[in-house]
């Protein structure tokens, strides 16, 4: 009698498909084994957006009973790995829902793995995973934040190098043997099997402390009953901070304390404030409207409010004024502007340092054979 | 508010002159609340029978007697979409539809009750279309009783007029916020013109005070969000809300109608109409203009000597349980007549039927109720046909009858 359950966590819309093909081949695998299992979405269809970060789940059991236990659950809670598709992730993960920032190691079971894919080192991903109170291994595969799942990009077997390296991790949820068999009959495709064979044999895994990690503390809401809460689902306007110094009227967003991006975002712009022209393109273009407007009449986006989709970027007229940087290249959300009004000198220096060398864009290649050199290059 | 044309004040006695009496239709008597509460924006689609209400107020609007943003939409969704929304930026509205219009405005009737946005719309009902039927069932309007929406049956044009009015006050009430729907049988009511007292726009002012939201209503200057998306995490709680709108809206009706009463010389009982129940063996439950045909049969079987009473049933949503239990209790036998039916359902009766055998279960000693349907799709409900149902409730009172069962009346084997 025991029951293994993986969570997935990935991306979405761009993941989906990826993550379901992770769930559904450790379904297959335990079937091999005789046993049954499910694999199911929890944040998946309508509010899948694109960079919204979602779950998929596969339970594997002996028993039906054992898994009724899973099926009720909203998302169970107590699992043997955690897989992260997008290593931006390991900051943590909202859900549409008011929940707040949940830790990516929060429904990682005690001793359990967490497994991400990642081209960063395994002490650098930890710094920025929130402290989990009990250990945990860290595992990762060498690899970039996957779309292979749409069909528009080329399969590069993230899915079966992550199935590989769970029959490693968590042998007792899956064999390799069970897996390899499973993706032979799955994909009928002798490479994804040595693929898989190959992630199995180089995983592996680093010790995490109980206190190791990021002493952060995730944000949360107040969720107020039905006594408390506004009826009429009415949302209060936020009061705005004042007319913008230095001209007549326009408009200073308040930010909703309650509505924060972070965990949607895997890019952030980085802005060169003495090569802006303030020209507002990229306060006026920008669909999340986070552009603050300083004092001193500069445009700053706000990171509580900054998605990451890189119009700014597209838009700004200036060559190198706004760049964008891979999340994983920032450990605080601070405001530029105010570092950059301390310390032009310091700003400039961190901003050369955040263009110069900066990880691996998100998303969106820019020539054939990109992937292949920059997994090459980390690999070196 | 325009002052009345000249020509309108003297048929209606001018302002101050107190109640005046006309040969109206039940459409025309909801038109004339649209005037007297001086409702902001009305939106219409036309659908028979609930289109003779839109060919009243496009009239009086033409004539210069009434003023309102009268917007005509492509559909009934737009329709109620459009309702929804000025209500939310505090305009007084009104709507209405009959039979599957009212259904493909769906969505919007849905959110409506959901999001605590007060309006009242007429039905006029109508069967549900296939075979293009337009007579009465009540189906139609039926459909929204789950969803917050207040619901309410009426008899005769001066009923509809004063329901109305009643409609407005509960729904603006700021315990309440929600929509109000008015039903009116399609043919019986909203084509057969009575003789209808029509209060003088003081007399409405009086009990009528203007649609306030308070905080809630969306402005520049109140700069609010109404319904951003709400998952798990508040959506349980926003239903829990409505629950207790709905649950305050019993005392806020109570409360209209002693002060309607009180203004308007009337003597409505809020929930229920009983008619001949003082000594009552046996009794009968209806809604709408079936009432008629039912006081025609009872008086006659009351010469009889058969002790017969009827309760006619105004509010559907809040459903009057109590007041149910308070006239029924005693009964020997009731017989339930619904104009609508609910396929597969309980004891297969239609929906009234199923709501008072409910509010009458947990009674220490409830009465046997047999359900009858009767009237579809807008068939005579003869005092002869009720005859026969009051006859089947006594023969179930004396358990001569399977009182488990449903049974139609007037349809041809």
């Amino acid at each position: 009698m025991s029951t293994g359950s993986v969570e997935v966590v990935y991306r979405g819309i761009f993941q989906k498909t990826l993550a379901k093909n992770i769930c559904r081949g450790i379904v297959f695998a335990a079937i091999k084994e005789g046993k049954i299992g499910i694999a199911f979405g929890r944040y998946s269809d309508s509010p899948e957006r694109n960079g919204i970060p979602a779950k998929q789940f596969a339970v594997v059991s002996d028993t039906e009973e054992e898994l009724q236990e899973y099926l009720s659950r909203y998302e169970p809670d107590n699992n043997d790995v955690t897989m992260v598709a997008d290593d931006t992730l390991c900051k943590g993960v909202e859900s549409w829902a008011w929940y707040g920032l949940q830790p990516i190691n929060k429904l990682l079971a005690k001793d359990g793995t967490l497994l991400v894919t990642s081209t960063q080192s395994a002490n650098k991903l930890i710094k920025t995973i929130h402290r989990k109170g009990s250990p945990y291994d860290l595992a990762t595969i060498k690899a970039q934040a996957s779309f292979s799942g749409l069909w528009v990009y080329k399969d590069d077997h993230t899915d079966v190098r992550l199935l590989g390296a769970l029959a490693k991790v968590a042998p007792h949820i899956v064999s390799l043997d069970s897996v390899l068999e499973a993706i032979k009959d799955q994909w009928k495709d002798d490479k994804k099997v040595a693929s898989a064979k190959k992630a199995h044999d180089e995983t592996e895994s680093t010790s995490v402390g109980a206190e190791q990690g990021s002493d952060a503390e995730p944000f949360s809401f107040d969720m107020p009953g039905y006594t408390k809460m506004e009826e009429g689902l009415v949302i209060r306007g936020i009061a705005a901070k004042g007319d913008i110094p230095g001209r007549d009227g326009g408009f200073v967003p308040g930010r909703n304390p309650t509505f924060k991006k972070y965990s949607t975002r895997t890019m952030r712009p980085v802005i060169n404030f003495s090569t802006c022209t303030k020209c507002t393109l990229c306060w006026l273009n920008c669909p999340d409207t986070c552009f603050d407007i300083t004092p001193d009449g500069f445009y700053e986006a706000n990171m509580e409010a900054c998605c990451g989709c890189g119009v700014c970027e597209a838009v700004c007229p200036v060559k190198e004024c706004v760049t964008m940087v891979n999340e994983e290249a920032f450990e605080d959300n601070d405001s530029q502007w105010e570092l950059w009004t301390k310390d032009k000198d310091g700003y400039s220096a961190w901003l050369a340092e955040k263009i110069a060398n900066p990880p691996a864009r998100s998303h969106g290649f820019h020539h054939i054979g990109q992937y292949a050199e920059e997994i090459a290059n980390e690999s070196s | 508010m325009n002052p009345p044309s000249t020509a309108l004040a003297e048929k209606i006695g001018g302002p101050g002159s107190g109640e005046t009496e006309e040969l109206i239709s039940g459409s025309e008597a909801i038109s004339h609340v649209c005037r007297l509460a001086d409702v902001d924006v009305i939106t219409a689609y036309p659908i028979r029978p609930y289109d003779t209400v839109m060919q009243y107020v496009s009239q009086m609007i033409a004539n210069g007697d009434f003023d309102c943003e009268y917007i005509v939409a492509e559909s009934e969704h737009s329709q109620f979409e459009i309702v929804k929304h000025a209500s939310a930026v505090g305009a007084r509205v009104f709507c209405g539809s009959s039979g599957v219009g009212w259904f493909y405005a769906f969505e919007a009737l849905a959110v409506t009750a959901g999001l605590r946005l007060p309006m009242v719309a007429m039905v006029g009902n109508r069967a549900l279309d296939d075979p293009g039927a337009f007579g009465v069932e009540h189906n139609d309007a039926l459909a929204v009783r789950d969803l917050g929406w207040m619901l309410n049956w009426v008899e005769t044009a001066q009923e509809a007029l004063d329901t109305a009015l009643i409609a407005y006050r509960v729904a603006e009430d700021p315990r309440v916020f929600l929509p109000c729907a008015i039903s009116c049988d399609g043919a019986f009511l909203t084509h057969s013109q009575a003789i209808v007292k029509v209060p003088s726009q003081e007399m409405v002012d009086s009990f009528l005070p203007p649609y306030d939201r308070g905080d809630k209503q969306l402005h520049p200057d109140n700069p609010i969000t109404i319904a951003p998306q709400a998952n798990e995490d508040w959506l349980m709680e926003m239903r829990r809300q409505n629950d207790q709108a709905a649950r305050r809206a019993r005392g806020v009706i109570i409360e209209a109608y002693e002060d309607f009463n009180a203004k308007f010389g009337r003597d409505y009982e809020p929930f229920l109409e009983r008619y001949m129940m003082d000594d009552a063996e046996v009794a009968l439950v209806g809604m709408g203009t079936m009432g008629m045909p039912v006081k025609v049969a009872v008086r006659k079987m009351r010469e009889q000597g058969k002790k017969v009473g009827f309760v006619r049933v105004r509010w559907f949503r809040p459903f009057p349980a109590v007041e149910l239990q308070e006239a029924l209790g005693g009964m020997q036998a009731v017989g339930v007549i619904d104009r609508d039916y609910s396929f597969g359902s309980s004891h297969h009766s239609g929906t009234l039927g199923t709501e008072v055998r409910s509010a009458l279960y947990p009674l220490e000693k409830s009465p046997k109720v047999v359900t009858f349907i009767a009237g579809l799709g807008g068939r005579e409900v003869t005092a002869d046909n009720v005859v026969e149902t009051t006859d089947m409730v006594f023969d179930a009172a004396e358990g001569k009858l399977n009182d488990q069962d449903t049974y139609w009346i007037g349809v041809r084997e």
